[in-house]
């Protein structure tokens, strides 16, 4: 009897290790000889390949779908003007799950398998995070749509992330132009801060908003904070209201800002509201009706009610396309797109990941829909901040704030 | 005499089976990919096995296995990316503190049974998840950077000592206690097995390896975030022991090998994945509810043929 | 004056809870299953009612019936393909069955529209009623008094009509119910027509009041309300009703403490000090397992 169990147990591990044999036949032999040196160079072939890391299934499938959309746009487009020195491009999205796990297996996919020279990174920051290495193993540059945390592209101990690269503000920027805006604009003295606690962006832009608030002489009375996909913040808002701050500043995407507006105007609160570009959304104003959007105020990249045609252009390609309008997330992919492409066509010779990463962190004066844009030494976008306000459900331009 | 010559004889064959694959890996022939779909195989057979020992051993209803893989990722990478501690050392006290919290969920709930077992499980891990969400020492939401440490090597190893422990232990006197317990635990009390002690120690055992596994998974994906920990994942375990067979730990081996497969080469289609996933469960469960394996082993079906002689 | 206010943000909620927890607490009676997916058809609800007032603009109650009567055939289809055969199977393998049911529901409608969320157009407008310095909206009225007759509606049901004394009947003993010639199966489905339509309802109320449906809402208030049938006692109708409201109310105050960030371990650490201390519940007794 205990003979045959003996044999289970290695029966057991015998099956498994002749599965993964089984596999290691089947796979071992369409492998090239990619084991980390230098990335993908596809010259060669007729397409160029672009990667897509991106959340399209799971927690924030929304903000990864979103992106995808507007860079599929950015790919047609291009492909429709005769792609890139009569090269077409090759779109290649793969779902992350918006799981950090498979955002690393998602990259080197990409980067083995697929033999992509470049690739957009998630939407978040941590699962872009979890990517850095593999673009920099496989030397594959990254481009983040809106993973705003610094430490995407530049580490704690200050090194940068050669091939990390993003499109969006970084958080420490808003914030302050948030404050200022608070303190000398609006005049207020005691505000509150309700910040999204699972998002690193919100945190950052709450630390950067506290910061200048106080160095400008304010004080704030009521910190609070919620989880992404909550939905009942009354309970909150009470505590806020009862500190009678003159002003709250809710750093935090719109599917939560737009209840919380919503909410804050129910209970009575009546006090200018302040976000950044992560309220930017149509969705924002069907959440919390065009009433409770009153006497609030955002910093944005740009705003879908810009006359400028670059803009209006963009916003009806796309409504063309998909019978919507676009908002922040699709802009972002859609420049994305365009600021990798931009790069590429300034590449002498093999469209190489190396000569991609060169040129990225080259660029200049790139004028794209959410804003003209320079890439600093740590590969971050420098460009100017809009204050909007928010009047009948219509964004209006309040301000233009320089870096 | 025979036993231990059957022994050696698997033990070399795992040793071949392991070299193989490292020398392939060495000289550059598997790429990244396919490594890290064997490193996450190994993850997910020391997830199922050691659930296995909870609920398919010792009939404790657990579902909140991934409250210990939490435990296990985060204790471990903190030893090793705050106190600098080799890989080996914070994979031990990863575990060991892992089989601490499998002991503070199992006390309390040796007086629950079935369903609420469960839940009550659940529950524990869903605790241990906000807990960690709510920690900024480990980054809280946004989550900790790991260096990327595992290996074929260490997952290979990590994957045939949990199964080696776990069955012998299955095939021990206190394995027989805890079969005995999950056949019919009055009975078994009756018969003056210390049924507490023995519940205990299956829920300390299946934690301690889950504690294992969340190191290596932990040092394999360069950032752990609390949102991976959730039910679902507990979900992805639980299902890989049910759909092997409860009470079979080569079923566990093959349904965690079968279904990570199915997951990554599923990957290309996000939405149809979980769907046809879903799909999977229901209708294994309809139609063959004991699972893959059943309770037998997988020796029983070894005469039909090498490729896992599953029958549906 | 805010305590108060918590108070009735606590009610509101714990009313959506209730409501959802009265099914939970009817299945879990009658075949002893949890049903995962319970918390999908609470989904469902809320996406019918959506689709029914925004794209048909139906008014208000229509499309609460609609969504009702949409989710209880929804729940007896559920139950006759996917739970009729495991009636006699292994716990474990009916759990995996309703885990299973629950994600094939959740990631098919993502698979139909997409997982980005909905906004629940405004039914009413939004009036304020003052009540010792809380603002008590008249949408929170609706909430309540819709719950409550629901709940009353169902106390009803169950208590004086032929198909709920059945139900009882089963859920004490399914044997001998069958033998008294009650057809057992048709009872299951009534009860599991009955939970889901309240599902349902709860879903439409919780689109009106939050605003915001998206594909798995229904995964946490599912596995709350949950929590809040077993804190009433599971199986037992009022009980549900008192743990929802309870549950909700609980909720509300952690966060109204500062905790906000620790609501969702609360309501867990609820469920685990009711297991241990008292496993029947409130409302519920304490029956000692004959062997």
């Amino acid at each position: 009897m205990t003979n045959h169990k003996k044999t289970k147990k290695y029966g057991s591990l015998f099956m498994a290790t002749a599965l993964l044999t089984g596999v290691l036949a089947g796979c071992g032999d369409d492998t090239s000889s990619s084991s980390g040196s230098g990335g993908s160079s596809n010259a060669a072939g007729d397409t160029i390949k672009i990667g897509a890391n991106l959340e399209l299934s799971g927690a924030v499938a929304s903000y990864g779908s979103s992106i995808n959309d507007g860079a599929k746009l950015a790919i047609e487009e291009i492909n429709a003007a005769g792609g890139i020195d009569g090269k077409q491009l090759e779109y290649i999205p793969v779902d992350n799950k918006s799981e950090t796990a498979e955002a690393t297996s998602a990259a080197m996919k990409l980067a083995e398998q697929e033999k992509v020279v470049a690739m957009l990174a998630p939407a978040t920051s941590g699962n872009s995070v979890a990517t850095v290495q593999i673009a920099a193993k496989h030397k594959v540059p990254m481009v983040t749509a809106s993973g705003t945390a610094p430490n995407v592209t530049v580490n704690d101990d200050g090194s940068i992330n050669e091939y990390a690269f993003r499109t969006c503000f970084i958080d420490p920027f808003q914030g302050t132009v948030a404050a200022n805006f608070a303190t000398n604009e609006l005049q207020a003295k005691n505000v509150a801060i309700f910040a999204d606690n699972a998002s690193d962006y919100a945190k950052g832009l709450a630390a950067s908003f506290k910061e200048t608030v106080s160095s400008n002489g304010g004080t704030v009375v009521a910190e609070e904070a919620y989880v992404a996909k909550d939905v009942d913040f009354k309970s909150q808002l009470t505590n806020i209201k009862g500190k009678s701050p003159d002003f709250i500043f809710i750093p935090g995407y719109y599917e939560e800002v737009g209840i919380i507006v919503k909410q804050a105007r129910e209970l009575g609160i009546t006090v200018p509201l302040m976000g950044a570009d992560g309220w930017d959304s149509p969705e924002l104003i069907e959440l919390a009706g065009n009433d409770a959007l009153n006497n609030t105020f955002i910093t944005n990249h740009y705003s879908s009610e810009d006359p400028d045609s670059k803009i209006q252009d963009f916003v009806k390609a796309f409504n063309d396309e998909y019978s919507k309008s676009p908002n922040a997330f699709h802009a972002l992919g859609y420049d994305s797109i365009y600021f990798i492409v931009d790069a590429i066509k300034r590449v002498d010779g093999d469209i190489t990941g190396e000569a991609i990463q060169k040129q990225l962190a080259a660029t200049e004066d790139l004028s794209l829909v959410t804003g003209t844009f320079t890439v600093d030494e740590n590969h971050n976008p420098v460009k100017s901040a809009t204050v909007l306000e928010f009047v009948d459900g219509k964004q209006q331009f309040n301000s233009k704030v320089n870096p | 005499m025979k036993k231990s010559k059957i022994f050696w004889g698997y033990a070399v064959l795992a040793l071949v089976i392991y070299a193989v694959v490292q020398l392939l890996i060495s000289n550059g022939s598997i790429q990244f990919y396919y490594q890290n779909m064997f490193i996450a195989m190994c993850i997910n057979i020391i997830l199922a096995v050691s659930l296995h020992v909870i609920i398919g051993v010792t009939g404790q209803f657990s579902i909140g296995h991934a409250g210990f893989l939490a435990v296990g990722a985060y204790i471990s990478a903190i030893c090793t990316m705050k106190f600098d501690m080799p890989f080996i050392t914070a994979i031990l006290i990863g575990a060991l503190v892992a089989a601490l919290a499998g002991l503070l969920v199992g006390i309390p709930s040796l007086r629950l049974k079935g369903d609420y077992l469960a839940i009550a499980t659940l529950g524990f891990a869903e605790i241990i998840r906000i807990v960690f969400v709510n920690t900024d020492y480990v980054g809280g939401a946004a989550g900790l950077q790991v260096a990327h440490q595992s290996t074929w090597t260490y997952a290979f190893f990590a994957t045939f000592i949990t199964i080696l422990v776990i069955s012998n232990f299955t095939n021990s006197r206190h394995g027989r206690a805890c079969i005995s317990i999950r056949e019919d635990e009055i009975a078994a009390d009756a018969m003056g097995i210390n049924t507490t002690y023995y519940k205990v120690v299956a829920f300390a055992i299946g934690s301690f390896f889950a504690g294992v596994a969340g190191a290596i998974y932990a040092h394999n994906y360069y950032i752990i975030q609390p949102t991976a920990f959730g039910f679902l994942k507990s979900f992805d375990i639980l299902i890989f022991v049910v759909l092997g067979g409860l009470g079979s730990l080569s079923g566990s081996v093959i349904a965690a090998v079968l279904l990570t497969f199915v997951s990554t080469y599923l990957q290309d289609f996000p939405e149809t994945r979980m769907i046809i996933y879903s799909l999977i469960l229901i209708l294994v469960m309809l139609y063959r509810p004991t699972g893959l394996l059943g309770s037998k082993e997988i020796t029983a079906y070894f005469k039909i043929g090498k490729k896992g002689g599953t029958r549906v | 004056m805010e305590w108060i206010q918590q108070l009735v943000n606590g009610i509101s909620l714990g009313s959506i809870y209730a409501l959802i927890a009265l099914g939970y607490t009817m299945v879990y009676g009658i075949i002893k299953l949890i049903n995962f997916a319970h918390g999908d058809v609470f989904m469902l609800g809320a996406f019918i009612g959506f689709y029914a007032i925004a794209r048909w603009e139906m008014n208000v109650f229509l499309a609460l019936i609609i969504a009702m009567i949409l989710c209880a055939v929804i729940g007896v289809i559920i139950e006759r393909v996917a739970y009729k055969r495991l009636r006699n199977a292994t716990r474990i393998a009916a759990l995996i069955t309703a885990i299973g049911v629950s994600l094939l529901i959740e990631y098919t409608v993502i698979f139909f529209r997409g997982p980005s969320p909905e906004a629940y157009p405004a039914v009413f407008a939004t009036k304020n009623i003052e009540i010792f310095g809380a603002q008590i909206s008249t949408l929170a009225i609706f909430i309540l008094s819709v719950s409550i007759f629901l709940m009353i509606l169902l106390q009803f049901i169950v208590h004086k009509t032929k198909i709920g004394k059945a139900m009882r009947a089963v859920s004490h003993d399914a044997d001998a119910a069958r033998l008294m010639g009650i057809n057992v199966d048709n009872t299951i489905s009534a009860t599991f027509a009955i939970g889901s339509a309240l599902a349902g309802a709860a879903g439409v109320i919780f689109g009106i009041y939050y605003t915001r449906i998206d594909p798995l809402m229904g995964i946490m208030p599912g596995i709350k309300a949950f929590i809040a049938a077993v804190l009433g006692g599971i199986g037992i109708i009022p009980g549900a009703m008192v743990g929802g409201l309870l549950l909700g109310v609980v909720e509300t105050v952690v966060s109204a403490l500062g905790y906000s960030l620790w609501r969702d371990a609360a309501a867990f650490v609820i469920l685990i000090l009711i297991l241990i201390l008292r496993p029947a519940g409130i409302f519920g007794k304490n029956t000692r397992e004959k062997v």
